[in-house]
């Protein structure tokens, strides 16, 4: 059962579809109206990292670095360290990509005010190829200590996530996705960072959830629809957003896990160090429970359209349906 | 030209020598870390922190300081010593130089010691961070200076570049860049392992305005940063050429000590030389 605070058309045909950078840009003008410390550096990027409006409101907090996304990273760092809260807007190939090392000497080691938006994220972003597909950025950004890392589902959550960066001391990285995508929440929908949300519960006279389906970014809709069919196999799913990939919200995703028995995760990344690592990691370590990873298996992506490339790399609601009865499959 | 008082330049100069002996005799103790770097730049440290930069050792977050952002941070040595000298912490500290729990890391941290500004090391990134201090000082109208010391050899990264770049076109800021040219990196001789020359003539066609000095001499040093502060329509690179190891004559220009500690031998007979060729670099003005 849909949660009440989500966006009840979620499974409609025409349900809004939004790209999660525009929410993107919307929070930057919001945390820019909100406080005056809070500026924007792009690296020639401004229209698609959606900076643009940022940028023709508060001109004089907008910083253009050109093609260069080391000197993007390290400029950021020194005015994070003098009062200011720079956001750096870039594709995340390229940021955290390209300048991985600078972001981690001079901003998380340097515990620099610096957020890090990071666009064109995932497979989706679909004709450009893998050249502009970011598959691993989650797991470079979580390995690094002193870093926060937030996966938004959709542009609301975008500009919730973008906001909340802003009042937050210390580094954080978000990301985004290229192409319009299911807007699944609503203003009402709370978003803390760090804390997990219950998208779907088991519906009807049923309680208790068969598996858990914990996942982050876009691909929550097609996790969403997988519930909803396997409700017609008499399978019972809970669906967790996982926003905020470090810190992970712990507790929420033992209880979970704990009352199902079984976890899938879904993610457009690696299924190595993202948040299918993160959730690994914990359950190993306090619960040892089956798990299924959805996500890029170990592969870089191609050209094509948003949704034939998800499907045809494995992230589908077909396969996400194969993934839960696999792990419930492995129950004991 | 030149305005010290006999007495001023005399004091700054015993400070520079009592400088050199302490690097000495901290990395005898850390047993690891650089040597040729922080003797070459003793001087141009002695001239900032004991008569150029605005700050208060007391006060080390002073938010009307002037700033100090070393980029080649292997040469810290220097600073830690600078640093303990002019009050930031104990000078009995800088003896856990590179040791567990030294709140002085074997390369900069910021956060720890008081009047490091950045994290630095890893080479071509402390301009971009001296730029972003100065773009904070500019939109919030305050005053303070931002001063980069950086290497020859790190303006063989990318980054670095990218920043001259940058500071071209943001000619209006409180930037100070100060360039360590002693020709030595880790392999060998700049030149030799990636030219860097014409180093003038690459600034200028960056739109930089450029500054030549001896890097020894604390009077040319301390004006050409005056004549930086005069120059509003570019950001100002003062080439400081200097001898790697100065005042060590078993280290002088050599490249193997870049990156090694003196051994206990090596360290008597450079303190016995620093102190015994005292004529040469405690005070010329003597």
């Amino acid at each position: 059962m849909l949660n009440k605070n989500l966006n009840q058309k979620l499974f409609d045909a025409d349900v809004e579809q939004i790209p999660t950078r525009n929410g993107y840009g919307e929070g930057l003008v919001s945390a820019g109206e909100e406080d005056k410390n809070v500026v924007v550096l792009c690296a020639d990027l401004t229209e698609s990292t959606r900076s643009e409006a940022f940028a023709k409101k508060f001109p004089d907090r907008f910083i253009q670095v050109g093609v260069a996304e080391q000197n993007l990273a390290t400029i950021a760092a020194g005015l994070g360290v003098s009062g200011k809260i720079p956001f750096i807007s870039s594709y995340a190939t390229f940021s955290p990509g390209r300048n991985y090392e600078q972001i981690r000497t001079t901003i998380a080691y340097n515990d620099s005010n610096v957020k890090i938006g990071g666009a064109h994220a995932g497979i989706s972003v679909g004709p450009d190829g893998a050249t502009h597909q970011a598959t691993e950025d989650i797991a470079i950004m979580r390995a690094m200590p002193n870093m926060k890392v937030v996966v938004p589902c959709d542009a609301i959550e975008a500009k919730k996530a973008t906001v909340s960066a802003a009042k937050v001391w210390g580094p954080v990285y978000i990301r985004f996705g290229r192409e319009k995508s299911p807007v699944m929440t609503t203003k009402e929908t709370p978003f803390t960072m760090g804390k997990a949300e219950v998208m779907w519960t088991p519906g009807g006279a049923r309680k208790k959830a068969d598996a858990v389906i914990i996942g982050c970014g876009i691909l929550l809709s097609n996790a969403l629809r997988a519930a909803k069919e396997l409700e017609k196999e008499k399978i019972y799913v809970s669906v967790l957003n996982s926003h905020t990939i470090k810190p992970l919200d712990e507790k929420k995703i033992l209880d979970f896990a704990e009352k199902a028995g079984a976890v899938v995760t879904v993610e457009e990344h690696q299924i190595a160090g993202g948040l299918g690592g993160a959730v690994a990691e914990l359950l190993a370590k306090k619960l040892p429970t089956p798990i299924e990873f959805v996500g890029m298996q170990d592969t870089f992506g191609e050209s094509g359209k948003p949704n034939e490339l998800i499907e045809k790399y494995g992230m589908g609601v077909k396969d996400i349906k194969e993934a839960v009865k696999r792990t419930i499959s492995r129950k004991r | 030209m030149a305005y010290f008082h006999e007495d001023e330049l005399k004091y700054l100069e015993k400070t520079a020598t009592r400088i050199r002996e302490k690097i000495i005799e901290t990395l005898l103790e850390a047993e690891s870390g650089h040597s040729a770097g922080p003797l070459g730049m003793a001087d141009i440290f002695t001239a900032l922190y004991f008569n150029i930069l605005q700050h208060n050792p007391k006060k080390p977050k002073w938010p009307d300081r002037d700033r100090l952002v070393l980029s080649n941070g292997h040469i810290c040595p220097v600073q830690y010593v600078a640093l303990a000298y002019a009050g930031y912490f104990p000078l009995e500290e800088l003896r856990t130089l590179r040791r567990l729990n030294s709140r002085l890391q074997g390369h900069p941290h910021r956060g720890t010691v008081p009047g490091v500004e950045t994290t630095s090391g890893p080479l071509g990134s402390g301009l971009s961070q001296a730029i972003g201090i100065a773009l904070a000082a500019q939109m919030d109208k305050k005053k303070y200076w931002t001063y980069c010391v950086a290497s020859d050899g790190e303006h063989q990264e990318g980054n670095f570049w990218e920043a001259v770049m940058f500071a071209g076109k943001h000619k209006f800021l409180n930037l100070i860049l100060i360039v360590d040219r002693n020709n030595i990196q880790i392999d060998g001789y700049t030149e030799k392992v990636m030219p860097l020359e014409p180093l003038r003539a690459k600034y200028e066609s960056f739109n930089w305005h450029v500054l030549e000095i001896d890097g020894h001499n604390i009077e040319d040093f301390v004006d050409a940063v005056n004549e930086a502060k005069a120059i509003y329509e570019k950001p100002t690179v003062i080439i400081a050429h200097t001898i790697p190891g100065k005042g060590v004559s078993f280290m002088e220009r050599d490249y193997l000590w870049h990156g090694k500690p003196p051994t206990k031998d090596e360290a008597e007979k450079a303190i016995a030389e620093l102190r015994t060729l005292g004529k040469k670099i405690v005070s010329e003005h003597e």
